[in-house]
C-alpha cells in the first residue's frame, strides 16, 4: 500500500506492507532517522514524533493507518517551526508545527516540498555520520552550515543550553515530546499531578516531570531536561 | 508478526460485517495495545479493520442527561474534556493516571476497555498461558505474580485487568453500547468484563464482530476521585487503585460507589463495601470496616499478599479524604 | 608530570555533538546509511540447559523474502573458541535465550516472522538458576574483576567488639538497559569486514572478534561514532556481533543489519549478578572500627566466568585491625554477566553503607560523625598514602548544603500529612583506573589540529572534554581542535570502562601534543604530524588514587501505601580536576539517578522454572522515570590530582551510582524506623 505523508515539511510517499510501523517506515524506508527505536513497544518514548500536531509513539502506529499524516521529527522541527512562524524570534514559538499550513490529513501544501522519488530508502539525508564533530552538513531543509547554523527550535536550543542529554538516543523523542507537551499545557489540559482536575493547570516543575514521564532517559538527564523545558516554556512555569 | 491485510471501512455497519465474517479479523483503533501484541506474537490476525476514523469520536450530552463518549474518542481528549473534568473527576483522574501523554493521545475509549492483562506469561509466547491457549496451564500461579489478582481469580488464571479508565467507569455505572450484526445492545460496565472462571481466554462479554460504539455516563459524580498506587511515580500500571464516589449528608453516607483496580480480572466493583457503608456514618472506622468486608474473600498468592492490606488502606484513605472534602465544603 | 595550564579545561563548554543530538542527526549504529541491506533476527533457545535435538528451518526458509536461515548445522565456522561468542557452532545449550538460529531477510518484518517459524526440538536437562547463600557449588574464583584478589584477611576477623552489627544484605539481578539497544551493521566486501557498531571500545571489540572470526585485525574495521549509552554492556563484543558477522558472510556482499529487541537485551549483553552479602562491623563505644567483614555470594555463568568485585571497595573505604573480604561464586545456567556501571562498588557499597548506618545507630552516633571518626591516613587496601582522600570534606560540605543539622536523629519522627520524612547519608568510593595502551596522533592541517584516537563517547562528553585537553596541551584555541574518535581506522585506544577513558586518553593526547610542539614548534607546517602512546602511570605504585563522595538523600514514605519518593538528592565528590563542569555534572547526576533507580525500582526477575528473566521490557523492568526524579544536585571539591595524570582527574562516570542507593535506604530507615536491607525498596516491602 502506498502511504503519503508530509515529513518535516517535505512531501513523500512510500510503499509499505501493513506490518510496517511509522517508525520503521521513517527510519528504514525514508531515511528519516531522528526518531529512535528504544523498545519498539511504546514503553520508552524514544520514537516520539509529532503526528498531525500531537505527540505520539511512532513504534505503535501502523504506517498504513496514518495515510495523509503530517509528521514532524526532531530533525525537521527547527525548519518547520521557522517556516510556520515566518520569522525568527517573533511569533509564537510553541505554535503547532507548520503553523502556516493547515493541519490535518488533506493538505500539507504550505511549506511542503517534494522529496525525490517514491520512498525507496536512502534519500541522501546527511548527518554527522562518521566521526562527526560538528553540526549537520547543509541538508534539504537548509539546516545551515557549520559556521552559521540555522537557529534551532527553542525547545531544542534549550536542551542544548542546559545539557538536557548525554548519549543523545532518547533526545529526539524528548524534544518532540516536550513540544507536544507544551502545546497540551497551553490548551489547559490537566495532568495526573494537577490538584484540581477541573481547574486550569499551572505548569510547575512537578507538572513538567509528570507530563514528560513517557520519555525514559537511562543516562538520567532528567534534572537538566526539566531546566531546559522550563526555559523553553518561558515565564509560564512556576517552581 | 504474521502478515495481515488492512481495511478502513467508512461506516460502523461495514466494519462490523468485515470482522464478523472473518474469524481471523480484529478491530484496530489506536493500536497502543494491539500493535504491541502483534509484535509479541500474542495476537495474530489476518485482517485488521481500522475503526479509528469512524464517526465515533465525540463526547456529547444526550437528551436524558447522560454523557455519551464515542468509542473512538482519544483518552487524552476525554480526560481534558470540561464536562468530564467537572462532572466525573474520577474519570479524568483515572485516565490521567494511566500510561503516558503520548499513549493517551492515541488510545481510544473502546481500546482502553479492551486492553489485555500485563501478566508477563501472557505476553511471552514461550511460556504456558491459559488465556492465550486454553489448557496450556497458568505460569503465573507458581511464578512471578506480584502484579496479579487477589479477588475473583480461578485455578486457571490470576490475571489482573490493567485499565484505570475502566475502574472509574465501573464506579460510575457506565453503560457500554455495542453494535453487532443483529443490531445494538447495551451492557453495564460492571458486567462487561468477566472473571476468568473456566474460560480465561474470554476477557469480556463481547462476541466476535461486535464493536463498541460508545460508553454512556449517567448522572454526575462531582465528589469523586481516583487514587493509584504503583511502583513508579508515573508511567506504571496499578498495584492497587481505587475509584470512589461519595456523597455525605449530615455525617452519613448518602451515596457511595467504589471500584478497585489491579486486584482482579475485571475492575472490581466493591458492592459489599457499598452496602455496608450506605446510610452509615461517614467515619474512618466505618470505611475501614467496609474495606475489610470487601476484602474478606480475597485469595492472595504468596507474592501479592501485600495487595490486601494495601487495598484496605487505600479504600479507607480515599473515602476519608472525600469525606474530609465534603466536610470542608460545608 | 607536566601539568596543564587550564584554559579550555575547566570551561563548561557545550558538547560538540550537542546540536546533532538534539536534532536527531547524530547517526547511531543501526542508522549508518547502507544501500539495500538485509535484516537479521535471532532465534533463541527456550530451554536453559541441554541440547538441540532437531531444528526445522524449512517453513521459515520458504517464506518469501527470506535469504538464509543459519543454525549450528550450516552457519560458517568460527575459528578461536571464545565461549560467549561461540554462537551457532554447536547444539549445546547453556542458558535460556542463547541464539540457536538467525534469519536473514529482505525486511525486518519478514525476518522476525520467519524467526518465529523456526522449530527447535530440545533434549532438556535440569537447570539451576537460583542463587543461594548455601549453594552447594560455591567456589572461590582465582581473581575478581578485573584482577583483584578474591579474599583478603588481616588480624582476627572473628574478633568481637563492644558494639557489633552483623546482617545480610541483598541486591537483585539488574540489566544495564541503555536506551539504544545493541546493534550492528555488518558488511563483507573484498575480504574485509566492516562493522558499524555501538561499542565502548572499537579496538577492543575488534581484537575480541578477530580471532573468533579467524581474521587478522587489519581486515576488520569497527566504526562507532555515536553510542546510545552502554553503562558497561557495550564494553566488549557480544554474541550479536558474531551473528551479524556470520550473516554478512552469507549475504552475498549486501550489508546486514541487526538490532537486538529490548527483550533480547535481557539475555545477550551482560547483566549485574544478584548479590547476597554479609557485613559485620565491630567498633568500640566511640565508633572506632575494629572489625570489618564483608563476605559476598553472587553468581556467574557456566559459559564464561565473570566475578563481580563486590567487596573490593570495602578494602579501601574503611580501616580496621581485623578485616576480611571474600567472594564466592555460584556457577549457574544463566547468561554471561558483565560490567554494569560501577561493577563491584555499586552493590558492595550498598551493603557497607547501610551497615555503617546501622553501626551509627547502635553506637548512638550521627552517621556522618561515625565516618569522620574512621578516616584512615593511608589506603588500608594497598598501604600506600592516598593522592587525595577528602571524604571528610565531602561529608561536611554536603551536610551543610543539605541542611543535615536540622535533622532530628530519631527515626519515624517527622510527618508531612500521610508522609513520613527522613534524611540519609552514605559514603562512596571509586578507584581511579589508568589504562595504558592507547595511541594519539596529532596532525596540523588547514590551520587546525586534527587529534585522532580510537576513543569512545557513550554520553560521557568525552568528545568535547578530550578536545579541551588537547587544546590546552597544544596551547591553541578550542575551536582549532578537530577530534576524531570511534573508528578502528584511528589509532588504537583502550575501552571506555572503569571511568578511565578521559584521564587515560587525555594523558595520551597530552603526550602527543608535547611531542608535537617539541618536533614542530609553535608554527608548524601544514601536514606536520606526530603520535604518542599513553605514558606510564604517574601514580605508578607510589600513591593510592581513589575518588570519594558523600551522598545525601531525603525520602518520603507514605504511611498508608508504602510509596517512596525521593524529593532531594545531593552528591559532593572528590574526583580531582573536572575538565568540563557541564558534562561532569551531568555524569554525576546521571549516576545518582541510576542509583535512585537501583534503590527503588530495578529488579530482573528470573523465573527458576524457565530460567529466563520474565519481566523483560521497560513496562516491567522499571528504570526511574522523570516523575521519580526531583532535585538532584552534584558538586565537587576544587581539587586537582597531579598523580592522576595531566588533566588531573580521577574519573567521574561511575561514582554517582556508588553509595546513592544506601543513602536512600538509610533515609527510608530514618523516615520509618524500618531497616530495609534488600533492593529494590518497593511499596510492598513497606506495607504493614
Amino acid at each position: 500500500m502506498v502511504v503519503r505523508w508530509v515529513v518535516d515539511g517535505v512531501r513523500c510517499e512510500v510503499e509499505v506492507e501493513p506490518r510496517v510501523t511509522v517508525l520503521d517506515a521513517l527510519r528504514e524506508r525514508l531515511g528519516v532517522r531522528s526518531p529512535k527505536k528504544g523498545c519498539d513497544h511504546g514503553q520508552c518514548g524514544a520514537c516520539t514524533v509529532l503526528l498531525d500536531g500531537r505527540r505520539v509513539l511512532s513504534c505503535l502506529a501502523l504506517a498504513v493507518a496514518q495515510d495523509g499524516a503530517e509528521i514532524v521529527t526532531a530533525e525537521g522541527l527547527g525548519a518547520v517551526w521557522r517556516a510556520g512562524t515566518g520569522e525568527l524570534g517573533g511569533g509564537d514559538p510553541f505554535g503547532s508545527p507548520a503553523a502556516g499550513s493547515t493541519a490535518g490529513r488533506d493538505s500539507g501544501e504550505a511549506g511542503a516540498r517534494d522529496r525525490g522519488g517514491p520512498g525507496s530508502g536512502e534519500t541522501g539525508r546527511s548527518g554527522s555520520g562518521a566521526a562527526g564533530t560538528g553540526p549537520s552538513e547543509p541538508g534539504e531543509l537548509g539546516t545551515g552550515s557549520e559556521q552559521d547554523p540555522e537557529p534551532l527550535h527553542p525547545v531544542a536550543q534549550a536542551f542544548l543550553d542546559h545539557d538536557g542529554f548525554q548519549c543523545g538516543y532518547c533526545t529526539p523523542g524528548q524534544v518532540c515530546s516536550a513540544v507536544g507537551m507544551l502545546d497540551e499545557a497551553r490548551r489547559g489540559w490537566p495532568s495526573h499531578v494537577t490538584a484540581d482536575v477541573a481547574a486550569e493547570p499551572e505548569l510547575t516543575d512537578a507538572e513538567i516531570r509528570e507530563r514528560m514521564s513517557g520519555n525514559l532517559c537511562r543516562c538520567g538527564a532528567y534534572p537538566n531536561i526539566l531546566a531546559a523545558i522550563r526555559q523553553a516554556a518561558g515565564g509560564e512555569v512556576q517552581r | 508478526m504474521i502478515p495481515f491485510d488492512y481495511e478502513r471501512p467508512a461506516d460502523v455497519a461495514s466494519a462490523v460485517a468485515a470482522v464478523r465474517r472473518n474469524p481471523n479479523a480484529m478491530f484496530l483503533a489506536g493500536g497502543t495495545n494491539l500493535v504491541d501484541h502483534l509484535k509479541l506474537g500474542v495476537a495474530g490476525p489476518e485482517l485488521l479493520v481500522d475503526v479509528s476514523g469512524l464517526p465515533l469520536d465525540e463526547v456529547a450530552e444526550q437528551p436524558d442527561g447522560r454523557l455519551r463518549v464515542g468509542a473512538a474518542v482519544r483518552n487524552s481528549d476525554l480526560a481534558a474534556h470540561p464536562l468530564v473534568r467537572r462532572r466525573f473527576p474520577v474519570l479524568a483522574e483515572a485516565l490521567l493516571a494511566g500510561a503516558s501523554g503520548q499513549l493517551r493521545n492515541a488510545a481510544t475509549t473502546g481500546g482502553n476497555l479492551l486492553q489485555r492483562t500485563r501478566c508477563p506469561y501472557f505476553q511471552d509466547i514461550s511460556t504456558p498461558c491459559n488465556k492465550r491457549s486454553p489448557g496450556a496451564g497458568c505460569s503465573a500461579i507458581g511464578g512471578h505474580h506480584r502484579d496479579m489478582a487477589v479477588l475473583g481469580s480461578s485455578e486457571h488464571c490470576v490475571a489482573a485487568h490493567p485499565s484505570d479508565m475502566a475502574v472509574a467507569m465501573s464506579a460510575l455505572d457506565a453503560v457500554v453500547r455495542i453494535q453487532g450484526m443483529e443490531g445494538e445492545r447495551s451492557v453495564e460496565l460492571p458486567e462487561f468484563h468477566r472473571l476468568p472462571g473456566d474460560e480465561p481466554h474470554r476477557d469480556t462479554v463481547l462476541q466476535h464482530g461486535e464493536l463498541i460504539t460508545a460508553v454512556d455516563l449517567p448522572g454526575s459524580a462531582p465528589r469523586s476521585t481516583y487514587r493509584k498506587v504503583r511502583d513508579r511515580a508515573s508511567f506504571a500500571f496499578a498495584l492497587v487503585s481505587v475509584a470512589a464516589v461519595l456523597e455525605v449528608e449530615d455525617g452519613a453516607v448518602r451515596e457511595v460507589r467504589l471500584a478497585l483496580g489491579g486486584v482482579a480480572h475485571k475492575p472490581w466493583r466493591a458492592t459489599r463495601a457499598e452496602e455496608v457503608l450506605r446510610g452509615g456514618p461517614a467515619e474512618e472506622s466505618a470505611f475501614r470496616a467496609a474495606a475489610e468486608e470487601e476484602l474478606a474473600d480475597a485469595r492472595p498468592l504468596a507474592g501479592n499478599a501485600f495487595k490486601v492490606p494495601l487495598a484496605r488502606k487505600l479504600i479507607t484513605g480515599v473515602l476519608r479524604d472525600l469525606a474530609d472534602q465534603a466536610g470542608e465544603e460545608r | 608530570m607536566t601539568e596543564l595550564d587550564p584554559r579550555a579545561i575547566g570551561a563548561p563548554l557545550e558538547r560538540t555533538d550537542g546540536r546533532a543530538k538534539v536534532t536527531g542527526t547524530a547517526a547511531y549504529a543501526f542508522e549508518q546509511p547502507v544501500a539495500d541491506p538485509l535484516y537479521v533476527h535471532p532465534v533463541q533457545s527456550t530451554i536453559a540447559r541441554g541440547r538441540i535435538r532437531h531444528v526445522d528451518t524449512d517453513t521459515a526458509a520458504d517464506l518469501e523474502g527470506v535469504v538464509a536461515v543459519l543454525t549450528h548445522l550450516n552457519a560458517p565456522g568460527l575459528a578461536e573458541h571464545d565461549p560467549e561468542l561461540h554462537v551457532l557452532q554447536s547444539p549445546e545449550i547453556a542458558f535460556r535465550g542463547q541464539p540457536v538460529a538467525a534469519v536473514l531477510a529482505e525486511t525486518p518484518e519478514i525476518a522476525r516472522h520467519a524467526a518465529g517459524l523456526v522449530r527447535v526440538d530440545y533434549e532438556q536437562e535440569e537447570h539451576d538458576v537460583v542463587l543461594r547463600a548455601d549453594h552447594p557449588q560455591l567456589y572461590a574464583p582465582e581473581v575478581v574483576n578485573p584482577s583483584f584478589p578474591t579474599d583478603t584477611a588481616e588480624g582476627d576477623p572473628e574478633a568481637s567488639a563492644e558494639v557489633e552489627v552483623d546482617h545480610e544484605y541483598s541486591t537483585p539481578m539488574e540489566h544495564n538497559n541503555p536506551m539504544e539497544p545493541h546493534a550492528t551493521v555488518a558488511v563483507w566486501a573484498g575480504g574485509h569486514l566492516t562493522l558499524h557498531d555501538s561499542t565502548q571500545g572499537v579496538h577492543k571489540a575488534r581484537s575480541r572478534l578477530a580471532p573468533v572470526l579467524g581474521l587478522p585485525e587489519e581486515r576488520i574495521r569497527v566504526v562507532s561514532p555515536h553510542v546510545g549509552g552502554g553503562f558497561g554492556s557495550k564494553g566488549t563484543a557480544h554474541a550479536h556481533n558474531v551473528l551479524a558477522a556470520l550473516a554478512a558472510r552469507v549475504a552475498g556482499g549486501r550489508a546486514v543489519k541487526l538490532a537486538l529487541t529490548r527483550q533480547q537485551m535481557f539475555d545477550l549483553v551482560g547483566h549485574r549478578t544478584p548479590t547476597i552479602q554479609r557485613v559485620r562491623l565491630g567498633a568500640d563505644r566511640d565508633g572506632r572500627l575494629s572489625v570489618v567483614v564483608h563476605d559476598v555470594v553472587e553468581h556467574t555463568s557456566k559459559v564464561q566466568e565473570f566475578a563481580e568485585q563486590t567487596a573490593v571497595s570495602t578494602r579501601t573505604v574503611y580501616a580496621a585491625p581485623n578485616r576480611r573480604t571474600s567472594h564466592r561464586l555460584a556457577p549457574l545456567d544463566v547468561p554471561v554477566p558483565f560490567w554494569m556501571r560501577a561493577p563491584g562498588e555499586a552493590p558492595g557499597m550498598f551493603a557497607t553503607e547501610v551497615a555503617m548506618d546501622e553501626l551509627a545507630e547502635a553506637c548512638g552516633l550521627d552517621p556522618i560523625e561515625l565516618r569522620l571518626r574512621n578516616e584512615p591516613a593511608t589506603d588500608p587496601s594497598s598501604g600506600l598514602p592516598y593522592s587525595a582522600r577528602n571524604l571528610a570534606e565531602c561529608l561536611r560540605a554536603g551536610a551543610v548544603r543539605f541542611g543535615w543539622e536540622e535533622r532530628d536523629p530519631r527515626p519515624a519522627s517527622r510527618w508531612d500529612g500521610d508522609w513520613l520524612v527522613g534524611l540519609g547519608v552514605a559514603a562512596a568510593t571509586y578507584p581511579r583506573y589508568y589504562s595504558p595502551g592507547s595511541v594519539a596522533v596529532i596532525r596540523f592541517q588547514g590551520g587546525r589540529y586534527l587529534v585522532r584516537i580510537g576513543a569512545a563517547d557513550i554520553g560521557t562528553g568525552t568528545r568535547t572534554a578530550l578536545a579541551q585537553i588537547a587544546a590546552d596541551a597544544l596551547g591553541c584555541g578550542f575551536r582549532d581542535v578537530l577530534l576524531e574518535l570511534g573508528d578502528t581506522d584511528l589509532p588504537t585506544a583502550t575501552v571506555e570502562g572503569g571511568s578511565s577513558g578521559l584521564a587515560s586518553w587525555g594523558a595520551t593526547v597530552v603526550a602527543a601534543a608535547e611531542r608535537f610542539r617539541a618536533e614542530f614548534g609553535d608554527d608548524p607546517a601544514d601536514g606536520a604530524e606526530t603520535s604518542a602512546e599513553t605514558p606510564e602511570d604517574p601514580a605508578g605504585g607510589t600513591v593510592a588514587t581513589h575518588s570519594f563522595g558523600a551522598h545525601f538523600a531525603e525520602a518520603r514514605v507514605n504511611a498508608l501505601t508504602g510509596e517512596v519518593r525521593v524529593p532531594r538528592m545531593l552528591g559532593v565528590f572528590s574526583v580531582g580536576r573536572v575538565v568540563n563542569p557541564r558534562t561532569a555534572r551531568s555524569q554525576l547526576i546521571g549516576g545518582m539517578v541510576m542509583g535512585l533507580s537501583a534503590a527503588l525500582h530495578e529488579h530482573s526477575v528470573l523465573d527458576p522454572r524457565f530460567g529466563h528473566v520474565v519481566n523483560r521490557d521497560f513496562a516491567q523492568y522499571h528504570v526511574a522515570a522523570h516523575a521519580d526524579v526531583a532535585d538532584v544536585e552534584a558538586f565537587w571539591l576544587d581539587e586537582h590530582d597531579p598523580h592522576a595524570g595531566p588533566s588531573g582527574g580521577r574519573g567521574i562516570g561511575e561514582i554517582g551510582i556508588v553509595g546513592s542507593p544506601a543513602a536512600i535506604a538509610n533515609a527510608v530507615h530514618h523516615a520509618t524506623g524500618v531497616r530495609i536491607r534488600d533492593l529494590p525498596i518497593t511499596p510492598d516491602v513497606l506495607i504493614r
